[in-house]
């Protein structure tokens, strides 16, 4: 109940400092020297945070698509062979780091979104990748024994069965790869791509540790936020098969 | 009519089931015991194709059975698997409602259906047509399993153990009731159970299984009477082969005529039952409803029969 309310407290705190920032410059005057600037005007702030959700959006959007649709195929009887080769591609994207991808996608790509969505795909896809397989071959033998019995077909039983029970996990993957995305997306700003990691990067650049934190605070609140929504979401699927 | 022919399942060396063949007719209930290991469950899952045989065939009503569609196949064929299987997704209503669905039936037709097995198995459709499995009991599931099996109207079913989480009373008319039905609807059906009693209660005939082998395929009476194996004899137990006998048979079969004293014995109660009411009440011979009585002789006589 607490936690619902802080929860709530900060969501409106947060769109206050994006919609007025001004009215919160007391609170970061202490950080700064030689009366630099207490909130970063360079571009709105809301702006950025949209143009940073949206990327994040996007690249979750993809790794889900992605990592969904390799762990359906390899879970399947004509593409299990590809099962290790799939765990190294997508433990690669992961453990390759972000920035080394932006430095090698920027040449190809040139400045500006692509390459942070591409360096954000490849480090998300893993969690949803692994957590998808683990949804879809946990379930108890006697639920796929009762649907072969039943006379679904290998179709059916995807749709109807393996994909339903393997929903719950499927979020808590999703949940990882946003959060993960959220901050990671801030490096994007060293490539051009709009994100929140301006602010951060402004402030390192300026030595105003005002915007440092001020950036910093705003993605880790979205972190916060979303975490809790998408653990709300994976919840309701739960309840509904008695996990939770 | 199901025929099985010289039905082979290997794992790697081992005939896990063994040479089996075994004709079942239209309308008969067919119960398979053995110990466990035996290969009870991988028969019947050759049945519906779920194992495909490694030789062998399978025959319904004529039709090898490796010639249809697998899926096609099983949505005629009623299954309850061992542990009730119920997808943890979907409530009650639609656990039951899956076959006829996957065959297309109208809504109301089904909806009707669910309530009518619902009923049927001593649930309340009221209470429990929306639950989901998990909020369910083991016995409760269990009997939801079995009226999935049966939503169809299915010509076929298999039974795996369908009611081993069922305390006796329960039991006991879950026995009677799915009894009834396969009579009325003269469907064909092959129960698996490890409980003797109820393999001689509910049986045409009884099917003893070993190690991959059928050993004897008989009427209860005859496998309680004449065992074809030490096995047999052992694992229906001797001690109370006796007291089986006498369940197989109804009082009325028993019936003298002659006058006695005190309440009547319904006359489809079964000798060991009537057997039960002259011990525990002390009467040398009970007075039939509808006329005649039936002795403690008589019983005796029967009992000991060989
Ligand atoms: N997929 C499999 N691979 C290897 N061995 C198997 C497989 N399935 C079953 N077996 C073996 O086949 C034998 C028969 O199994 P089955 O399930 O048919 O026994 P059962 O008679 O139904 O036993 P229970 O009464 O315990 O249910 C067992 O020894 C089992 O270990
Ligand atoms: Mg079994």
């Amino acid at each position: 109940m607490i936690g619902r309310a802080l929860l709530a407290l900060s969501a409106l705190a947060l769109l206050a400092f994006l919609v007025a920032p001004g009215p919160f410059a007391p609170l970061f005057q202490p950080f700064t020297r030689n009366n630099a600037p207490a909130i970063y005007t360079q571009t709105s702030l809301l702006s950025l945070t949209l143009s940073h959700l949206a990327i994040v959006a996007v690249a979750v959007a993809a790794s889900t698509i992605v990592g969904l649709v390799l762990a359906v195929l390899v879970t399947r009887k004509a593409g299990r062979e590809f099962l290790p080769l799939a765990r190294t591609v997508t433990a690669v994207g992961q453990t390759f780091p972000p920035v080394a991808v932006l430095a090698l996608s920027v040449p190809v790509m040139g400045f500006g979104t692509g390459p942070t969505l591409v360096a954000l795909f490849l480090y998300g896809l893993l969690p949803v990748f692994e957590n998808a397989l683990a949804g879809l071959t946990g379930q108890p033998p006697q639920v796929a024994e009762a649907a072969r019995g039943m006379g679904l077909t290998p179709r059916q039983r995807l749709w109807q069965i393996d994909l339903p029970l393997a929903l719950p996990l499927l979020l808590a993957g999703m949940r990882l790869t946003a959060v993960i995305s959220l901050g990671t997306a801030t490096i994007g700003s060293t490539v051009a791509a709009r994100t929140l990691g301006e602010v951060i990067i402004a402030g390192l650049l300026s030595s105003n540790t005002a915007f440092v934190l001020q950036g910093g605070l705003v993605v880790g609140i979205l972190a916060v936020l979303i975490h809790h929504g998408f653990g709300a979401l994976e919840r309701r699927a739960g309840r509904r098969m008695g996990l939770a | 009519m199901i025929e099985i022919r010289n039905l082979t399942r290997l794992y790697g060396r081992t005939a896990v089931v063994d040479d089996v063949s075994l004709t079942v007719d239209s309308g008969q209930l067919l119960v398979l015991v053995g110990t466990s290991g035996s290969g009870k469950t991988t028969l019947l899952r050759m049945i519906n194709r779920l194992v495909e045989p490694s030789a062998g065939r399978v025959l319904i009503d004529g039709v090898d059975t490796a010639t249809l569609p697998a899926h096609l196949l099983r949505r005629r064929i009623g299954y309850a698997i061992q542990g009730h299987g119920l997808f943890p997704h979907r409530t009650v209503a639609q656990n039951i409602a899956t076959v006829p669905r996957l065959l297309g039936w109208p809504r109301a037709q089904i909806d009707a259906r669910v309530d009518e097995l619902l009923h049927l198995f001593q649930l309340d459709p009221a209470v429990f047509r929306d639950r989901m499995p998990h909020q369910l009991s083991g016995g409760q599931a269990q009997r939801v399993g079995v009226a999935r099996a049966l939503a169809a109207k299915p010509d076929l079913l298999l039974m795996d153990e369908p009611f081993g989480a069922l305390d006796p009373l329960i039991r006991a008319k879950a026995q009677a009731d799915l009894k009834e039905i396969q009579r009325r609807l003269g469907t064909t059906l092959i129960l698996v159970t490890h409980d003797m009693a109820e393999a001689v209660a509910l049986g045409d005939r009884i099917a003893v299984m070993d190690k991959g082998r059928l050993l004897q395929d008989d009427t209860p009476a005859t496998i309680l009477t004449d065992p074809a194996t030490p096995f047999v004899r052992d694992l229906i137990g001797t001690s109370d082969r006796a007291l089986r006998l006498l369940s197989l048979t109804p009082v009325a079969a028993l019936a003298t005529p002659g006058e006695a004293p005190g309440p009547a014995i319904a006359p489809d109660a079964s000798g060991r039952d009537a057997l039960a009411e002259c011990l525990w009440s002390g009467r040398a011979a009970l007075p039939v409803e509808g006329g005649g009585i039936v002795t403690l002789d008589t019983l005796r006589a029967q009992a000991s029969q060989r």
